[in-house]
């Protein structure tokens, strides 16, 4: 298990460095002068361009600047912005909202997934069945900022600035509702197959309580591709929700990255991307060691 | 399904209540039980009126091809039929004079374990991947007999000694995965017998296993049984393990039983034709070299039950009226019975 971790972990050193490459290179790649328009309605002064061409290396070759913007980073400077905030105060803003909203989601569609995976699992064919697979299939048809506004207008939201914790219920909804959808078919699906297998037969026939048959026999084996595709999941929401952060003006992680890619600010984005793909190749090596903890038939050598 | 009982001497037709009760109330009495399976494709009558008894420390074999019922008997005495498909349609099952079909659930759910358990064919599949062996004995004995977790615990590590698992504390903590074929069954041996069962059902406790580690359990099992005075139902189409440890045989075919009494008996002198093919059958040393008997033809299928005997498109013997008439069973004393028309025959034959 030990030595599994660590290659793992070791497998992350080329997946860093390759990922932040290729983000750093599109960041500058894009053919727009992002000095355009910093300083009002003029051009600006070509000393100033001048100052920033020498403060964000964009004389050197590509690769020079991301070896010069790799060794800030291994020292845990991000950066600043054009206009001189550092990159880690803006993260460290948005983050806490971002991974509030990312937890509610997943509390959400966990919770609503599951319940209702079991019920119509071992109730096929049932009124609850058919009003669970309709009600999913809607959900997975509709795009999010839909179901953003639908539910914005109807309970009237809006997110202060802090965000706290019970004014992110409805977006946590509207960013968990389409994985609440696929939690719920998945556990449906994985119930409805288990509950013929010879185990649960076995468990009957010891004389345990039909509760107990079904929580826990039934339950901890089907649940186990389902606690995997809420890991991976995840992994996804903490790298923030542009649309359900946009619909109900979250100041989070994905709002951040969405403004600056369009203010051109290389360094936000670069910087922000890392630290997202850093947090889901993290989550995928969790997922993986959280298999072999419920599933014991599985042990990586 | 009447029984009609023909005393083979004299001709004369006695009542067939004197012959199952002989020995007072038997623990597990299947009384003309049918269950049919409703699919898609028509409607399966797979048991048409299964009858057998079971007394304590005594060990009946239920023997039959594949698809003869044997298991959806044991299941349908457990009460773990799948349904649907499955239908119970008649009959009835007593545990100790009480009727089980009609109990409720909550009182079905406690005969289980405690009155009848039951042994699955491959422990593999039917053990809890997930769950430590040691786990799965300890939960009945948390549950019903409300022991501690050290308990619990405890009583489990005995239960794993007395089917002879080396190291039973190391491997109480172990997953059914990391136990060999054998362990694994002796492991669910002792889980079935957790709440001291008075009847165990074994279905085909050794077809998965190797034939030497099949020997072994089948005596584990055998001692247990004796042990304890339980009743045993083992299910097998394995002549030989029955000829070891059963004092009782019921042959089975087609969703009936076809012909039942005194294992050493029957095996001297069978009384139905299927049986007989049966045990030609069986490899003998003394035969080496020469081709094996088998039965020619294939078991009806349960959708569309031939008319009369169900045997009779196999059967050596048959003649107009096994096309016509269902053999009734027929009681030929010493508690034999057989369902043959010319079952008569079959036994005055020297």
């Amino acid at each position: 298990m030990g030595r599994y971790v660590l290659r793992r972990l070791l497998q992350l050193i080329p997946v860093f460095f390759g990922t932040t490459f290729i983000i750093y290179a599109l960041v500058w790649a894009i053919p727009v002068d992002p000095f355009a328009g910093k300083c009002g309605q003029r051009p600006c002064p070509p000393e100033y361009v001048a100052k920033m061409r020498a403060d964000f290396n964009l004389d050197d070759n590509l690769l020079v600047q991301y070896i010069k913007y790799l060794g800030k980073l291994f020292t845990g400077n991000f950066g600043q912005t054009f206009s001189g905030v550092d990159v880690s105060t803006l993260i460290a803003n948005a983050y806490p909202i971002t991974i509030r909203l990312a937890i509610i989601a997943l509390i959400i569609e966990a919770v609503i997934g599951i319940i209702a995976g079991v019920l119509t699992g071992l109730r096929k064919n049932g009124f609850l069945d058919n009003l669970v697979l309709i009600s999913t299939l809607f959900l997975i048809s509709l795009p999010v900022f839909v179901t953003g506004f639908v539910l914005k207008l109807l309970f009237n939201v809006s997110v202060p600035n802090s965000a706290p914790f019970f004014d992110l219920i409805v977006p946590g909804f509207v960013l968990g509702s389409l994985s609440m959808a696929y939690v719920a078919r998945l556990t449906r699906t994985s119930i409805a197959e288990n509950r013929r297998a010879d185990f649960v037969r076995t468990a009957i026939a010891k004389g345990l309580p039909g509760k107990r048959v079904v929580g826990v026999h039934l339950l901890r084996n089907s649940v186990i591709p389902v606690v995997t595709f809420l890991g991976t999941d995840l992994g996804a929401l903490m790298g923030g929700a542009i649309v359900t952060e946009g619909v109900f003006n979250i100041h989070g992680i994905g709002g951040l990255v969405f403004i600056n890619i369009q203010q051109q600010q290389g360094v936000v984005v670069t910087g922000v991307v890392t630290l997202l793909v850093l947090v889901y190749l993290v989550m995928s090596l969790v997922v993986d060691l959280l298999y072999a903890v419920l599933d014991p038939r599985i042990r990586y050598e | 399904m009447a029984e009609t009982v023909y005393d083979g001497s004299s001709g004369e037709f006695v009542p067939p209540e004197e012959v199952t009760a002989a020995g007072g109330e038997p623990l597990l009495q299947v009384l003309g039980l049918q269950v049919e399976f409703r699919t898609r494709d028509g409607v399966a009558k797979v048991l048409n009126g299964v009858s057998y008894h079971v007394n304590a420390g005594e060990t009946v074999a239920v023997l039959g091809e594949s698809g003869s019922g044997k298991s959806v008997t044991a299941q349908t005495i457990m009460g773990i039929l799948d349904t649907p498909p499955a239908f119970v349609t008649g009959g009835s099952v007593k545990f100790k004079g009480e009727e089980l079909l009609t109990a409720t659930p909550e009182r079905r759910r406690k005969v289980r374990g405690e009155g009848i358990a039951m042994i699955f064919q491959d422990a593999l599949s039917a053990l809890n991947p997930v769950f430590t062996v040691g786990f799965q004995i300890a939960e009945q004995l948390r549950g019903r007999r409300g022991m501690s977790k050290a308990e619990a615990k405890k009583a489990a590590i005995e239960l794993l000694e007395q089917v002879k698992i080396p190291n039973a504390k190391g491997r109480f903590g172990e997953y059914p995965h990391q136990f060999s074929g054998g362990m694994r069954q002796r492991a669910m041996i002792a889980m079935s017998l957790a709440l001291d069962p008075e009847v165990l059902i074994a279905d085909e406790p050794t077809t998965a296993l190797d034939v030497t580690v099949q020997a072994q359990i089948m005596d584990l099992l055998s001692e247990i049984q004796r042990e304890r005075n339980m009743g045993m139902v083992l299910i097998t189409h394995d002549l030989g393990v029955v000829a070891e440890v059963a004092d009782r045989i019921a042959v089975m075919y087609a969703g009936r039983i076809v012909e039942s009494g005194d294992a050493r008996s029957i095996y001297a002198k069978p009384g139905h034709p299927y049986t007989i093919a049966l045990l030609e059958s069986l490899p003998r040393l003394d035969l080496k070299g020469q081709q094996l008997n088998t039965i020619k033809g294939l078991p009806p299928s349960l959708t569309n039950i031939p008319p009369g005997c169900p045997f009779n498109p196999r059967c050596r013997m048959a003649q107009d009226i096994c096309r016509t008439e269902v053999p009734e069973s027929v009681a030929l004393g010493d508690g034999r019975s057989s369902a043959c028309h010319f079952t008569g025959e079959l036994m005055q034959r020297v």
